[in-house]
């Protein structure tokens, strides 16, 4: 189990959080503007990354806070947490 | 069109019966025995990669060696390789829980997994290896009354759909695996539950070798050790395979890689609606028996069966994140055990003898994905999630057909990539929240 | 048979202090101090148990963790008693009961010994070969096998013992308390820091403690007098946590391990009674130490499993630690020198060494030295060919190894003997580190796996001889420079030290040991409890198992409950002979978690029974208990189902309370409806982005019901939605859905909307809702708020005022989820039972009646409205509901939206609500029944499924709400609803079934 730097709270038990999946995939901002197949890729299609991700955490059992996480999900080793709507701090 | 070299039976059958002097039956048991055990055959060969295939399978686990199997039996292919980056059946074939059951709900799913329960029921002979189809019955548990009322819809479907489910009232759960607590003082009561009882367990290792033997017996090559690189396409036709072993050229690649599907679609430049998430499975130290059946609870999360062994089989949880470290967090056991106690508190002073995990693909309506792609020749049998193993020999079938004829089955129609673009999903949720 | 093999001379053994015990029915006695399995040898009982497959006799073979064959059941009691326990873990207690397993009728005498003469028959994987003639007839001959396999039994009642959780948090963790370990917790102490130190056994001190050979000298004294005196030192650290008796169960990453602490298993049945039986230590440290040690290996020749061959090491732990003679003719066979140390102590205590079988050609160290000084035989470069005894060792063969080490020369020399040790080198206990993420490298000048120092994870350290250090030199003074720098620590206590130890030169290995016969008529076992032999390999890789884990499954080698680690270096070491790989090469299996079987009850701890999960409980709960109702679980709630009167069954409740609720006046307690407070000035906004329909216009006052899609535009959650200011709202969820609800809005908002200014919080547990419905209700409510105008006008349906009840502020909102006219109270929790009282004696004049969630459902089911969750499943739409007004169709954008208008989502046939009603009146459908037009035509065409159904006592008639393929067309049509035994007629409805023109909303 992980130890979460939650950029709010500090270190926390992995118990405490909920992972959200893949971040920086935006919302589109004219749904209506795009064909079926582009919705589809927004709402479904994910890279699922083996190696370096950057996923969502939301520290559920804690402040409530949605951030940013970057995570090789090869050896599950936390390179980075970020807030939402910084830059990631790495690559 | 693809290239396919036409059927040479005699070549397939001299294969075959070569490969096959070898059957296995208490008589060569015998036989074998008078000779030390000295005398037994490969069960199948460790041949190097040749330059070109009519079909490659990218995945050697059950799946992948079914769809091998079955396209050098049905559909007349026999130059076909199955590439496997490490040993077969070492994914998800060698670790689950091996559940079978075909009581599904929807129309698609229940025709899916009846079918593939169909050949289960027929499978040791048919490879000539006992894969330990065990027919002792898969009973679902209700814990309240919104359980209650899905368990009863899916048990009236399912009946309508030609597939032995009953529901069972709680005396009877009690009186068909007498050891779980249907006290109705506990936290969750039991209320009822659906009991199908052609559904089982089977050996899981036993699927993926006698796969391969038959396999090989055919002609297939089964390439171990070896790791996809690339997927190499001219446009959108496929063109071969980039591996640790070469390049292997082939214009038909069928992509069984559970977990890893979609680190082989990046491959290829496709995305898949699949996150791969750690699923993790436990046993007990062996005991005599003591449970008969196989017993799920989607509500408190815990489902349990007895191997031959005697070790008791417990399934826990996914964990939410993805992760391709074929390890889950503690907390995920614990909370599966804490149900397991909660239905049978005789089981306190078990001791769990190991534990493991997996990495399952899944699909946000947990149903499958066999299907073609928008690269020709490159198809996809993924999204598994955490219950493929019972759909193995199904899969492979309708995978194989899906392979050969450039066409999905009827049977596997629904599961293809489009419905994630026109909305028509397989939502399996109700059902199969823990689908094993 | 019964005799004493105890020595007088010993430090650890209290011999004045004697302990009964059973063992098969036979009492017994030892003394404290022992493990069962000292005890047993102490009155000379070596056989205790059968093997899993050939059901071979088997003995103790090894002392600690890793013994495969002496496992035993404990007591008989059906709730305590424990399967599948070591013997050579397992404390003496007065009072121990301790019985053979797998065996029938006796360990003595078992039947299923037969399977030892079928054996030629039994090869590696012969199950996959056979058993499938007839095709039918695997289940049956699976009876047979299932019931001869197994260990022990499980208990058969519920456990009464205490299980506990102990979060720890500290800077170092110390697992093992050899002398590594002690020397590793005594710096990590020194320097201040938090420290743990954890062993499985009752005593410190590892194997050193009983070293007494003079050979091994620490600053001039003997090593054990040394080590003693470091322990004693360890008392003196405050900051220094010493636990016995707990096991390192396993290493995940992020330093986050569990150790198992056994608390009463030493103790007498009647001293444990309101103890906490084991603790699990859930510890996060800052670093690890590792000093988890090595374990001796065996060696493989034809017959080496009979009751008497143990390990040496182990031969002389009983010998120097519990005073034990393992037998009284004892030779020894090894290809290194620890044997010698075993032969010296047999020798020092009088017992009979015969001779020293070593496959080496000569060994010069010290301790080999020593041994021929004594006079001990050594028969060099020679090994054991065969054993004979069936319960017991009687004798052994040796023959001549040749140059090579290939083949056996010369003629066989017998040698009688009761015990044979055994010594195959030492393997390092790696699974913890490589548990952790570690990877191993491979040592080829002593066939060892040891931690890569190049991939070793961060914050820990392995030391000592887990890491692959076997010289007592090496040990401390590579531990002690290793944690200087581990620990960064300048200088140490133990800087100067001074070592003298023997220094093993000679290493001869020899994986699979040769005979004079062909494999084929041997028994070399690699795997003792599970049967598995030398051949078993080399058939798998004949058969094309060419993977390490291939043949460990085909072969079953290394999965017993000792987890191989007796077995899996030899399998490794065969498979690299036989295929000519470098073991490196091969690599390992996967080292899995538990490091040893860990109790399932220890893992769950206290969070059983009642404490299984919480319960959450309305602030009325205590009245509906007294008032006797029934309880549904919803979710976590408690939530009363219905109240029973006068013995009532549930129907019977039901209709009455349903029709009292129409009839005059109705009180339910929507406690666990979630509640949600909004404020900021982007509120309204906010709103019409998560809804389906529109909100800025909502006048402040009023309430609106709203409907939530999920972003695939499937129906998630509704409920009614009150506008308290002009930026205030309160939002209601269902009592399931309420904490998704919320984690999915914050996540819109911090995520995708942070530009919004929007505040959301959780006001369920704050807020009670009491819900008074009925033509009367108002009347009721009169009596309770005497001031307020309750005038259709002032007070209007879909409303709310802010009011006091008793001068406590609450909120009153007009909405109805029945159909009749209706006012819901919210008020804070502590106040909430008051006033539900306060209603029920305004409203005693009225029936005022109390009812559950059943008569609920009834009600509202009767105004066909939508339970989500119950009448939707994640695939219906808004239009598939026939909520096509409630989507607001010139709205930009709201989540969901989009899906709705894809190909699949705009089909005319997709399933949508409807009312059906039976042919026959008191006819009710089974929730989940599907729906056909034509039973006759196969495969039968399923339209559909009823989502809701009941007797309508007001109706006085059986009502259903139902999803069917284009239902919105098909009003009227008759369709099928089958059942296992009948076939129900039934017609398509409206799904609004009472009242129609809602006129009762205001009457």
């Amino acid at each position: 189990m992980f130890i979460i730097n939650c950029p709010y709270c500090g270190e926390r038990d992995q118990t405490e959080f909920s992972c959200g999946g893949e971040a920086h995939i935006e919302r589109p901002k004219q749904p209506t503007e795009l064909s079926d197949d582009q919705w589809a890729e927004y709402l479904f299609m994910r890279k699922n990354i083996k190696g370096v991700q950057f996923e969502r955490w939301n520290h559920a059992h804690g402040c409530r806070k949605w951030f940013n996480m970057v995570r090789d999900t090869s050896n599950d080793k936390i390179q980075a947490v970020y807030k939402m709507g910084e830059k990631p701090p790495v690559k | 069109m693809c290239n396919l070299k036409p059927l040479n039976i005699q070549y397939l059958y001299s294969i075959y019966d070569q490969n096959m002097k070898n059957k296995y039956s208490i008589f060569s048991l015998i036989k074998n025995a008078l000779s030390g055990h000295e005398n037994w055959q490969r069960a199948w060969r460790d041949p190097e990669p040749k330059k070109e295939y009519d079909a490659i399978i990218i995945g050697g686990g059950g799946h992948g060696l079914a769809t091998a199997y079955y396209l050098a039996k049905k559909h007349k292919l026999i130059n076909i390789a199955v590439v496997e980056k490490g040993w077969i059946g070492g994914g998800n074939t060698g670790r689950n829980t091996t559940i079978i059951r075909s009581n599904y709900l929807w129309d698609a799913s229940a025709g899916l997994y009846d079918h593939a329960l169909k050949i289960w029921e027929g499978l040791s002979q048919e490879l000539n290896y006992n894969v330990m189809f065990s027919q002792r019955g898969v009973m679902n548990l209700a814990h309240n009354l919104q359980d209650v009322r899905d368990l009863k819809r899916r048990t009236h479907a399912n009946r309508l759909n030609g597939i032995d489910a009953v529901w069972l009232n709680t005396e009877e759960v009690k009186k068909f695996c007498p050891i779980i607590n249907t006290s109705p003082n506990i936290r969750y009561p039991v209320l009822g539950g659906t009991l199908q009882k052609r559904a089982g367990t089977a050996r899981h290792d036993a699927v993926a070798w006698g796969y391969a033997r038959g396999a090989d017996a055919m002609g297939v090559d089964i390439i171990q050790n070896c790791e996809v690189k690339g997927i190499k396409r001219n446009g959108d036709q496929v063109e071969g395979i980039e591996t640790t072993k070469g390049f292997i050229k082939s214009k038909k690649i069928g992509v069984v890689a559970a977990g890893h599907s979609s680190v082989i679609a990046n491959m290829a430049g496709i995305r898949l609606p699949l996150e791969s998430k750690p699923l993790q499975a436990l046993v007990s130290e062996p005991v005599k028996p003591i449970i008969d059946t196989v017993v799920m609870s989607n509500a408190v999360h815990a489902y349990v069966s007895q191997s031959d062994k005697g070790e008791l089989v417990i399934g826990a949880g996914t964990d939410s994140y993805i992760s391709y470290t074929q390890k889950g967090s503690h907390n995920i056991v614990e909370e599966t055990l804490r149900a397991i106690l909660e239905l049978y508190p005789i089981f306190s002073r078990m001791k769990m003898l190991r534990q493991w995990g997996g990495i399952v693909d899944i699909c946000p309506d947990a149903s499958p994905i066999i299907s073609k792609t928008q690269i020709k020749g490159l198809y996809f049998n993924c999204g598994w999630g955490t219950g493929g193993f019972k759909a193995t020999p199904g899969s492979g079938d309708l995978f194989a057909h899906t392979i050969a004829n450039d066409e999905p089955h009827k049977l596997n129609a629904a599961f293809n990539l489009n419905r994630f673009v026109s909305g028509d999903l397989v939502d399996e949720h109700g059902a199969a929240a823990v689908a094993h | 048979m019964s005799k004493n093999l105890r020595i007088n001379k010993n430090n650890f053994i209290d011999q004045t202090t004697r302990i009964s015990f059973k063992f098969n029915g036979q009492k017994l006695f030892g003394y404290k101090g022992d493990t069962l399995a000292s005890a047993l040898l102490a009155n000379n009982i070596h056989l205790v148990g059968r093997s899993f497959k050939y059901h071979r006799p088997r003995g103790i073979m090894t002392c600690g963790s890793e013994e495969p064959n002496a496992i035993v059941q404990i007591g008989n009691d059906p709730s305590l008693t424990d399967p599948n326990v070591r013997a050579t873990e397992i404390e003496l207690y007065e009072g121990l009961d301790a019985s053979s397993q797998n065996c029938w009728p006796s360990v003595n005498f078992d039947i299923g010994g037969i399977n030892n003469f079928l054996s030629p028959l039994l090869p590696a994987g012969f199950y996959y070969k056979t058993f499938m003639w007839p095709a039918s007839f695997w289940e049956k001959y699976e009876y047979f096998i299932r019931h001869s396999a197994g260990l022990g039994k499980a208990p058969t009642k519920s456990d009464p013992d205490i299980y506990d959780h102990q979060y720890s948090h500290c800077d170092v963790l110390v697992v093992g308390g050899g002398i590594s370990g002690i020397i590793s917790a005594k710096l990590s102490a020194e320097k201040g820091l938090d420290t743990i130190l954890i062993d499985d056994k009752s005593f410190l001190g590892g194997s050193t403690i009983y070293q007494e050979n003079e050979c091994y000298k620490i600053n001039s004294v003997n090593s054990n007098k040394w080590l003693a005196n470091e322990i004693e030192s360890l008392k003196n650290y405050p900051n220094l946590l010493v636990k016995n008796r707990t096991s390192l169960a396993a290493f995940h990453g992020y330093n986050y391990l569990l150790a198992r602490e056994s608390l009463t298993d030493h103790l007498s049945v009647n001293e444990r009674k309101g103890k906490v039986r084991q603790r699990l230590w859930k510890i996060r440290a800052k670093k690890v130490i590792i000093a988890s040690g090595s374990i001796e290996r065996p060696l493989i020749f034809s017959n080496n499993d009979r009751p008497g061959i143990i390990l040496s090491s182990s031969i002389k732990k009983y010998i120097d630690y519990y005073g034990v003679k393992t037998g009284e003719n004892i030779s020894l066979f090894t290809n290194n020198d620890s044997a010698y140390e075993a032969a010296i102590s047999l020798y020092k205590s009088g017992v009979k060494v015969n001779v020293i079988v070593d496959i080496r050609k000569n060994s010069d160290s010290l301790i080999v030295k020593e041994a021929l000084e004594l006079g001990l035989k050594v028969l060099w470069e020679s090994s054991v060919v065969d054993t004979q005894g069936y319960k017991r060792i009687k004798s052994f063969e040796v023959m001549k190894l040749s140059d090579d080490g290939y083949n056996v020369v010369g003629n066989r020399s017998k040698y009688s003997c009761d015990c044979l040790g055994i010594s195959g080198g030492w393997t390092p206990m790696v699974h913890l580190f490589t548990q952790s993420g570690g990877k191993l490298k491979f040592r080829n000048e002593d066939n060892v796996f040891i931690p890569d120092e190049n991939k070793t994870p961060s914050n820990q350290i392995s030391v000592g001889s887990c890491n692959g250090e076997f010289k007592l030199n090496e040990i401390v003074v590579n531990t002690i420079e290793n944690l200087k720098s581990f620990l960064s620590l300048n200088n140490s206590c133990y800087d100067g030290i001074k070592i003298i130890c023997p220094d093993e030169k000679s290493k001869r290995n020899i994986w699979l040991l040769p005979s004079d016969k062909p494999i084929g008529k041997t028994k070399p076992f690699l795997d003792f409890q599970n049967d598995s032999t030398a051949k078993d390999v080399k058939l798998a890789l004949r058969e094309g198992f060419k993977s390490i884990e291939h043949v460990k499954r085909y072969t079953t080698t290394g999965m017993g409950t000792d987890q191989g680690k007796l077995s899996n270096m030899h399998a490794l070491g065969i498979i690299a002979d036989t295929t000519g790989t470098n073991m490196g090469e091969l690599g390992t299996t996967t080292f899995r978690p538990p490091y040893t079987p860990l109790t399932f009850g220890a893992i769950v701890g206290r969070n059983v029974g009642k404490f299984f999960d919480h319960t959450r409980k309305t602030a009325i709960h205590n009245w509906h208990v007294k008032n006797k109702a029934e309880f549904e679980n919803v979710g976590h709630w408690k939530r009363p189902w219905y109240f029973p009167k006068n013995g009532e069954n549930m129907h019977q409740a039901v209709q009455r309370e349903s029709k009292a609720a129409r009839d005059s006046a109705g009180i339910l307690d929507a406690s666990t409806l979630g509640k949600i407070d909004i404020q900021g000035t982007d509120s309204s906004e906010f709103l019409n982005r998560i809804y389906t329909n529109a909100w800025s216009k909502l006048e402040i006052g009023k309430c609106r019901y709203g409907l939530m899609l999920n972003e695939d535009g499937m129906v998630y959650d509704d409920g009614v939605t009150t506008r308290l200011g002009e930026n205030h709202y309160i939002m209601t969820t269902t009592t399931g859905g309420a904490a998704n609800v919320l984690s999915k809005l914050e996540d819109y908002l911090q995520t995708e909307w942070p530009e919004l200014d929007v505040y959301l919080t959780t006001v369920t547990d704050q807020y009670s809702t009491i819900s008074i419905c009925g033509p009367n209700s108002k009347k009721i409510l009169a009596k309770i708020v005497p001031g307020l105008d309750l005038s259709d006008n002032n007070f209007p349906h879909m409303s709310f005022k802010n009011t006091k009840i008793s001068n406590v502020n609450c909120r009153i909102m007009r909405i109805s989820f029945t159909g009749e006219h209706s006012y819901e109270i919210n008020i804070q929790s502590n106040y909430a039972e008051d006033v539900w009282i306060k209603c029920m004696e305004a409203g005693k004049e009225f029936n005022l009646t109390p009812y559950g969630t059943e008569t609920m459902h009834l009600l509202r089911a009767e105004k066909g409205f939508i339970i989500t969750g119950q009448d939707t499943d994640g695939t219906l739409t808004p239009s598939d509901l026939q909520m096509d007004w409630i989507i607001g169709k010139r709205k930009f954008d709201f989540i969901g939206k989009r899906s709705l208008y894809r190909s699949d989502t705009i089909r005319e046939d997709r399933k949508q609500l409807v009312g059906l009603l039976t042919e026959d009146p008191k006819e009710v459908l089974e929730e989940g029944a599907q729906l056909v037009e034509n039973i006759n035509k196969k495969p039968i065409e399923m339209l559909g499924h009823v989502t809701s159904s009941y007797f309508s006592p007001n109706l006085n008639k059986s009502i259903a709400l139902a999803v069917v393929k284009s239902g919105k067309k098909l009003k009227g049509k008759k369709l099928i609803v089958p059942m296992e035994n009948k076939n129900i007629n039934v017609t398509i409805t409206d799904t609004v079934f009472y009242d129609k023109e809602n006129k009762r909303l205001n009457a």
